[in-house]
């Protein structure tokens, strides 16, 4: 079994499906309707891609696990996930700010991703991308909506954004998994696709009248399985009918 | 013995589950049809990565195959190449109009923010004045508008390219 291949995979699929999971929670809590059935259309699409991306990993370690498996019986220190896509949903204008540093990197990351030469994983990246163009496009908007709306709303976002700035390094984070990969596989280079993710993502904060803080500490850990503790919370609620009833199906 | 051509023949009665008068053939989701002596082999690809229907529109297939005197069917799922609403068919356009969802536009930049929203027209009085509530609708692959003069509220089958 390719270890790396499998690790990189799983990388992908855990920020979509901790994502997902995340969104899904606003399911029934939206701000008004149309917000509610949006959020939860990407969280649909979120674990879509997380589907794919597990029955792949599934493939990758010889059928060992499923796809459900993979989702739903791993231990924390197990997941892959970004800290960014596991931290709380607060207010609708940090899960907005979050969605959106998350968007932002997600588009070039899966434009790169396509010309990858693993046919499965540029298939999924082919069909990941035309959706994220989606999610990028309303959570950008919101952002700006919020940031140069009232006092409060930009308050409340320029808050969001502080506190969450602290988890981007991250999502450019890189170790030996990558370095045995990328040649082979002709794998997104992160440098490049951070080039374009800042680009963007100060254009928006610009135009939504917010600043970038100038806190240099960064926390990151995600990659290597070392989780925030919200990690745990959301494991504790999405795997409880698995654990509780092992191999139930409906 | 039935060939690929009457397969596809046979596809057409399988409806899409979110949107009936639809059939799969129309929705443009079967990519390809492989006859031998052994199986049949059906190949299927997804409109959106989290599409809750396929499995059903695998299930179908098999039983309407079935039903047709047709066993060892073989549905397989692809990603690649990935599901555009360009393969929507002529038929499956009209039919989505006259069921009262306005079927795909010319896509827009999404890179444009606050850009104009695609120009759709009202499905039940034509009226080319409506206004898009919500990028995301009732399920993945529509949006939320609503006419400005029946003042209708309506589904729009969005642009994915």
């Amino acid at each position: 079994m390719n270890k790396e291949l499998f690790e990189y995979v799983l990388r992908v699929g855990d920020d979509s499906l901790i994502l997902g999971q995340r969104l899904s929670e606003w399911c029934g809590h939206g701000p008004i309707l149309e917000e509610d059935i949006a959020l939860t259309n990407i969280a649909l699409d979120l674990i879509g891609q997380a589907t794919n991306l597990f029955e792949y990993a599934s493939q990758i370690e010889g059928g060992k696990r499923s796809a459900d498996q993979l989702a739903f019986l791993r231990f924390d220190r197990e997941y892959r996930n970004l800290l960014l896509v596991e931290q709380p949903n607060g207010d609708f204008g940090d899960t907005i700010m979050r969605q959106f540093l998350f968007d932002a990197f997600r588009k070039p990351f899966f434009e790169r991703l396509t010309f990858c030469t693993d046919m499965q994983l540029s298939g999924i990246a082919e069909k990941s991308l035309k959706e994220t163009k989606y999610h990028l496009k309303h959570s950008s908007e919101w952002v700006i909506r919020l940031g140069d709306g009232t006092e409060e709303s930009h308050n409340r976002i320029q808050n969001s954004l502080d506190s969450l700035w602290r988890y981007t390094d991250e999502l450019f984070f890189e170790n030996d998994v990558d370095a045995s990969l990328l040649n082979e596989y002709h794998l997104p280079i992160l440098s490049d696709v951070k080039q374009e993710w800042i680009k963007n993502v100060e254009n928006v904060l610009n135009e939504a009248t917010l600043t970038i803080p100038n806190n240099n500490w960064q926390f990151k850990g995600g990659r290597e399985g070392l989780h925030s503790e919200h990690l745990g919370k959301i494991l504790a609620e999405m795997q409880y009918m698995q654990r509780a009833y092992p191999n139930m199906e409906w | 013995m039935v060939n690929s051509e009457n397969i596809w023949k046979f596809l057409e009665e399988v409806a899409d589950p979110e949107i009936p008068v639809l059939s799969i053939i129309d929705l443009g989701v079967v990519l390809d049809v492989v006859v031998n002596e052994e199986k049949c082999l059906i190949t299927i690809t997804p409109t959106y990565s989290g599409c809750p229907a396929m499995k059903h529109i695998e299930n179908q297939i098999v039983e309407l195959l079935s039903i047709k005197g047709i066993s060892n069917v073989e549905v397989k799922q692809v990603l690649s190449p990935a599901w555009t609403t360009d393969w929507i068919s002529e038929s499956g356009r009209r039919k989505l109009l006259e069921y009262g969802i306005a079927p795909p536009v010319d896509e827009i930049d999404k890179s444009i923010l606050f850009g104009d929203d695609p120009k759709v027209n009202c499905p039940k009085c034509g009226s080319a004045s409506t206004r898009m509530i919500s990028l995301f609708g009732s399920t993945a692959c529509k949006a939320q508008y609503q006419c400005k003069d029946c003042l209708e509220p309506f589904d729009y089958f969005k642009c994915l390219k």
